[in-house]
């Protein structure tokens, strides 16, 4: 809230309205579903999540865990980021490996599929060993074209899928949490958010994020126009060369696959007007994973993506 | 900054898409990847210049089929407003998802082909914007560059919906000639429509009055969980979360709680770690009262005097969203504000011909996409309004409970 003396003319901004709006889905799904968690990647909007959750439920804790999917790829300023807020609003953390379901046969690591595809069995694998009934996703429709027809709350078949042209009509904020054995929903308080807007809201509530976020200084190399991190995870391949450069992260994902763009952009005001003169998708500029077919999304989320 | 959300009804053969398209385009919302995209793809398919309804088309079932069969949701900004667009496809065979995209807006836009002029599918849009009580509409009269900018065809369009108008409930009516695809009158002034002298379609959007939509007399507060935290610090925190609906709370107001009728006086109103001194829709706070009163998920709390009567019989109109008809005996779920019920449809009293207003008597059962009035009798108690006082209290969904589908969305005529 951005004044909480008297409003004279009873408006709200539409920050406000945004923060009232994912507050009423948090309270409504933790009241509805019998088991919950939230998943957290420890990128900016898990972060926000955690933030209105925080004020969703206040002076008491989370009434649901936090769950991560650890993709053994993640990068450590995020892991950091997640543990300062998991232990700050003393919450509970179950984590995922996709390293420990590749080691007892749940996924395939066949050396071609990416970390952000076996997440999915991982994260799956999860739910039922967890008996989780409903996520909290981070998703935002703004992101990409499959997402602006997803519902708030988003019903899973008893393999996780999500069915695209059987979605459950969602009137007014009348959310229906109806499961059946095995199904599970994922539950998106953060809908009618944009990328700006999540970061007006980072600076208004100046929460901590992930260090990369910020402008530094990495050493990074060129894969299909986009700058990726060196690392282990990553060996070079030929004619790829490691440059120092200046970067942020838009995004944060598998490292492996998660690019970077060059930028002078060290504190919250400037990132805000960096995003606000933007001219290409957070996604289009920054996730490889996006970028193999047109409807790469679309076919990952109909299998269980987050 | 404020938000408006609005809900576009149209064909593709409107220009909706390509009008979205061009919102998003001219109020600089559309990246480089997203226009690159859509420009290669009107290339490879042969077309002369770039489809800005590609721009909205989502799901890969309506890009190959060249329609919209959802509701989709889209974003942007100016400096004035935050705008929430609910792309609704047009055909009646979609009314479901028209009404889906009607239920939250503050304001609809009616597209027509000014070649055309009223069709019946223009009509069906303001009837289902006019009873999903959507506040303000704005008649698009799109393509003018086809019928040489004529006044005369404006007039006669404009004219010929104000008539149609009176018979429905729309208390605020903006009719601009546009060109989506040239772009006239949507975020630029036109040059060849001297004649008209109202706002361009994006100075109307981020200037519309929508403060005053709201209900701030009646209070209402639907209780969606009790916060107990249950720790040393905060032993005998006890505080009723939900999102105000209607009126304004201040501490030291007597309420009454819903359906118990218990009374009691707010303590404190809490926003996260914040006393508030009143709080309105939409906000979401926590309250706390004075007394020890019994207080669960899907009570209410109202002001003494001026409270909703708790009801187990309703009158509503039913917007019917399942191949299964609605028919007559038939057991559902109910949702209402925070409330879980069952419920029982004692009659259908009419269907609405949504085209003609007409009231067909003799209908023995509600199709898919069908809207009629219907009596219901539930198990619990429900604590609303009538839908024209206040859309949150006087609204709900049903529920098939066998396969856990919503099928009917409902609008309370009264309760009784």
């Amino acid at each position: 809230m951005t004044a909480p003396a008297t409003h004279v003319d009873y408006q709200l901004s539409q920050l406000d309205q945004l923060e009232a709006e994912s507050i009423h889905i948090f309270r409504e799904a933790a009241a509805e579903f019998e088991k919950p968690a939230l998943m957290c990647s420890g990128g900016k909007d898990s972060i926000v999540m955690l933030r209105l959750a925080e004020k969703a439920f206040y002076p008491a804790k989370l009434p649901f865990p936090v769950l991560q999917i650890d993709t053994g790829y993640d990068f450590p300023e995020v892991l950091t980021a997640r543990d300062n807020w998991v232990q700050r609003l003393g919450a509970h953390l179950v984590v995922a490996r996709v390293e420990d379901a590749i080691a007892n046969g749940v996924v395939v690591d066949d050396g071609k599929t990416s970390r952000n595809r076996l997440q999915i069995g991982t994260l799956l694998n999860a739910v039922e060993e967890n008996g989780f009934t409903a996520l909290f996703g981070g998703g935002r429709r703004d992101e990409e074209k499959a997402r602006a027809k997803e519902r708030v709350y988003s019903h899973r078949d008893d393999f996780g899928q999500w069915d695209p042209k059987n979605q459950r009509p969602e009137l007014w904020s009348l959310y229906n949490g109806k499961l059946h054995g095995g199904e599970h929903m994922r539950v998106f308080p953060l809908s009618n958010w944009t990328e700006l807007d999540i970061w007006h809201y980072i600076g208004h509530e100046q929460i901590e994020i992930p260090s990369i976020y910020f402008s530094h200084t990495r050493r990074v190399f060129n894969r299909d126009g986009m700058w990726l991190t060196e690392s282990d995870f990553n060996p070079l391949k030929p004619g790829e060369q490691v440059v120092e450069k200046t970067v942020r992260f838009r995004t944060v994902g598998d490292l492996t696959l998660t690019g970077c763009v060059e930028s002078e952009a060290d504190t919250l005001d400037k990132i805000i007007d960096e995003i606000a003169v933007a001219r290409v998708t957070e996604r289009g500029a920054t996730r490889g994973d996006d970028r193999f077919s047109e409807a790469a999304m679309e076919d990952r989320k109909k299998e269980g993506y987050f | 900054m404020d938000l408006l959300r609005f809900a576009t009804a149209g064909s593709v053969d409107d220009g909706k898409s390509t009008l979205i398209g061009r919102l998003l385009l001219d109020s600089k919302s559309i990246f480089e990847d997203q226009l690159e995209a859509v420009e290669a793809t009107s290339h490879s398919r042969g077309y002369d210049y770039t489809d800005l309804a590609l721009l909205t088309d989502g799901l890969r079932s309506e890009r190959e089929q060249g329609i919209t069969i959802d509701v989709a949701y889209r974003y942007f900004a100016t400096p004035a407003r935050k705008f929430i667009i609910a792309d609704t496809p047009g055909h009646i065979q979609y009314t479901r998802n028209m009404v889906t995209g009607a239920s939250t807006a503050d304001l609809g836009l009616v597209l027509v082909d000014a070649r055309q002029g009223l069709t019946e599918q223009s009509r069906r849009h303001a009837v289902l914007l006019s009873l999903l009580r959507v506040p303000h509409l704005v008649l698009a009269i799109n393509k003018m560059d086809l019928v040489d900018w004529s006044q005369e065809v404006y007039s006669r369009i404009h004219d010929e919906f104000r008539q149609f108008a009176t018979k429905l409930s729309i208390p605020d009516l903006a009719v601009v000639p546009i060109s989506a695809l040239k772009g006239d009158n949507v975020v630029t002034r036109s040059e060849n429509t001297p004649w008209y002298d109202g706002p361009t379609l994006m100075h109307h959007l981020e200037h519309v009055h929508v403060a005053s939509d709201r209900d701030l007399v009646d209070t209402r507060f639907p209780v969606q969980y009790v916060v107990r935290p249950k720790s040393d610090e905060f032993h005998d925190y006890r505080g009723y979360a939900g999102q105000v609906a209607g009126g304004v709370l201040k501490p030291g107001d007597e309420v009454v709680v819903l359906p118990s009728g218990m009374t009691s006086t707010i303590e404190a109103i809490d926003l996260f770690d914040q006393q508030i001194p009143e709080a309105f829709p939409p906000m979401s706070v926590t309250v706390r009262l004075t007394d020890d009163v019994d207080v669960s998920r899907g009570d209410m709390i109202a002001r003494v005097k001026n409270a909703p009567k708790p009801s187990q019989d309703l009158d509503a109109m039913i917007c019917w969203m399942t191949n299964e008809p609605l028919r007559p005996r038939q057991k559902l779920a109910i949702k209402h504000t925070t409330r879980m019920g069952r419920a029982l449809v004692k009659d259908i009293q009419y269907r609405l011909d949504v085209n003609t207003l007409h009231r067909d008597q003799d209908t023995k059962e509600l199709g898919l996409n069908e809207i009629g009035r219907v009596q219901l009798r539930t198990t619990v108690p429900l604590l609303c309004d009538p839908y024209t006082k206040n859309r949150t209290t006087g609204s709900f969904i049903l529920i098939d409970e066998a396969t856990g589908v919503t099928v009917g969305a409902g609008m309370i005529n009264s309760g009784a």
